[in-house]
């Protein structure tokens, strides 16, 4: 276990140097000169010459970006062109919004998906499992904006019941979440159903009801707790979908989170901001990846890595 | 069930023949469709703004007058092209870059192969934001980055294919009678790799058409006033409390034609490549 730990965290660390590389690129790959952006359209020639000295734009690339990393390892990630505040401030609390989001969505996909995804294997061939079937073929075809401008003009407009947009207490994030959830419950069901007819189809499940035991136990004991090692990965990579979807799902609800930020950024061409948001995404998806993988060694003693 | 050819063997799968009846339907309703319906998709007229659905105008009018069923229509043009060359695109760069690295072997695969397990180290919506954000908005632009997305997916599925076929008979008795690089891959891997691959892009033409419209709703896209499906419902976002049909038109089109496309893609999974099945 020790030597694959160490692998995957050097693996883990190559990754994020090279999209630290990649980000540092954007700077350099974006036409047009980026002290001239940086200044501002009305900046006088000298200005902008100052500015790019300042900024050590006029150095070597391997040097800004021998400078770029160094700022980025002590946490300084620049400041926001239209704000003016430290990217790394605004970052913190964006994402602690984008975290509680996302952490809300994967609870409702799961406690959705999993009993959807495992009756429909249980009662495998029925009307109900045909429905699950269908329903989670639809919420894989949703368009997350479209359902998440359906649920405002439905419980906002018309009910009144939930509030549009904003963030300020717990009633804010049921529509968003619910959003946010309706791909991955999608996902989720349909893996669960398949890991679960994997799972019904084992000797050991034979075994079980073979020696009498009532098809409760069989399902939930012997067949559940092995179906649901597999959907760990399937869970973790909902995650890398909920961080891409929910730049949308942000932007519909105008939830402040890093996906809001960063389109915000695209727009204005706030490069600082943008820098950022994708290191921070970037990382936190990286890191999401290993942890998925670890836990899946530990619940599954079939695993073993070297 | 082995004995069946493959096209009725389809036609016995339900779910895929929904899929490619819709899919059918949305390639008709692209390539006659503007043709067919008789108001323009540009022309605003300020006497009918954001009228319900009526008999002159059967979805309605958005917010300038326009009429949403001949915008609807014509978006489906534009959807088409746009992920027919993203997912093409990407099925050439990514299959090609994938058979090629498994095929040659050495360091230009494991290079390539790297390069590819980092694409997959991070979120593709984030890909597709970043290629943006260097290339800048447009509808070209939009196309890459989509391609850029798909690409991953067909270099792996080419790269395990060629990395089978690599060490069977057929293929080393055409290397050693002497036959170029190109022609062993064009004449033996490629027929061989076609199957997975166009099962791939059926699937991606789904994800591909959810990332463009998503981008154009954010703006990041095809830009108004043209009317791409997402970019419409970015516009009739404003107008939702007192006209909801203006949004409910383009999102009903996008979510059926994705649905088509996965249908038919499940469909063609099944039917040609069994072993991929979930």
């Amino acid at each position: 276990m020790l030597p694959y730990l160490a692998r995957r965290v050097a693996a883990l660390g190559l990754v994020l140097l090279a999209v630290s590389v990649l980000v540092f690129a954007i700077l350099r790959l974006i036409p047009g000169d980026p002290a001239a952006l940086i200044a501002g359209v009305d900046a006088r020639p000298e200005e902008v010459e100052r500015l790019r000295v300042a900024l050590g734009l006029d150095q070597p690339a391997y040097v800004q970006y021998g400078r770029y990393l160094g700022r980025v390892i002590t946490g300084d990630l620049g400041r926001s062109l239209r704000s003016q505040q430290p990217v790394a401030t605004d970052l913190a609390t964006r994402f602690e919004a984008s975290l509680l989001l996302a952490s809300v969505s994967l609870a409702v996909a799961l406690a959705v998906g999993l009993p959807a995804g495992v009756t429909a294997a249980v009662w495998r061939g029925t009307a109900w499992d045909s429905a699950m079937t269908t329903i989670s073929v639809l919420g894989a075809s949703m368009p997350t904006f479209w359902l998440g401008l359906i649920l405002i003009g439905f419980f906002s407009v018309r009910l009144g019941w939930l509030p549009t947009s904003g963030y300020e207490s717990a009633e804010y994030v049921v529509l968003p979440a619910v959003t946010l959830a309706a791909f991955s419950v999608a996902s989720i069901a349909r893996t669960a159903r398949s890991c679960m007819l994997d799972a019904l189809g084992y000797d050991y499940v034979r075994t079980a009801r073979a020696k009498g035991l009532c098809e409760g136990v069989v399902v939930g004991k012997h067949a559940l707790k092995n179906a649901l090692i597999p959907l760990v990965a399937v869970v973790g990579l909902q995650f890398g979908y909920l961080i891409g979807a929910s730049a949308v799902t942000e932007t519909v609800f105008t939830w402040p989170g890093v996906g809001l930020l960063l389109v915000d950024a695209i727009k204005h061409r706030d490069l600082p901001v943008i820098q950022g948001a994708v290191l921070l995404v970037a990382a936190s998806f990286a890191l999401v990846n290993l942890l998925v993988d670890l836990l899946y060694a530990t619940l599954d003693p079939r695993i073993r890595l070297t | 069930m082995n004995g069946v050819p493959p096209a009725r063997r389809l036609l016995r799968h339900r779910a895929g023949v929904v899929g490619f009846v819709i899919t059918t339907l949305f390639v008709l309703v692209s390539l006659a469709g503007p043709a067919l319906v008789s108001e323009q998709p540009l022309a605003t007229n300020f006497r009918a703004i954001l009228k319900p659905p009526s008999w002159a105008h059967w979805f309605g009018t958005d917010e300038l007058g326009r009429d949403i069923l001949s915008r609807v229509v014509h978006g489906a043009r534009i959807s088409l092209e746009l992920v027919l060359s993203a997912v093409l695109g990407a099925l050439l760069a990514g299959g090609g870059l994938g058979i090629w690295a498994g095929f040659r072997g050495g360091y230009v695969e494991v290079l390539t192969m790297r390069a590819i397990d980092l694409l997959l180290a991070l979120p593709g919506f984030l890909i597709a934001l970043v290629t943006i954000t260097i290339l800048g908005v447009g509808t070209v632009n939009l196309i890459i980055a989509v391609g850029i997305y798909s690409i991953p997916a067909f270099a792996r599925i080419g790269h395990a294919a060629a990395l089978i076929l690599r060490p069977v008979e057929f293929v080393q008795a055409a290397i050693s009678q002497g036959a170029t690089d190109l022609r062993v891959l064009l004449r033996h891997v490629l027929p061989n790799v076609l199957s997975p691959l166009f099962v791939q892009a059926s699937l991606r033409m789904a994800t591909a058409l959810l990332l463009a419209s998503s981008l154009s709703f954010l703006g990041l896209g095809v830009q108004p006033p043209m009317p791409e499906w997402g970019a419409m419902l970015a516009n009739g976002r404003s107008y939702l409390s007192t006209s909801p049909h203006v949004v409910l038109f383009p999102g009903l089109a996008i979510m059926l034609v994705t649905l088509g496309f996965n249908l038919l893609g499940d469909g063609l999974r099944d039917v040609f490549d069994p072993r991929l099945r979930p």
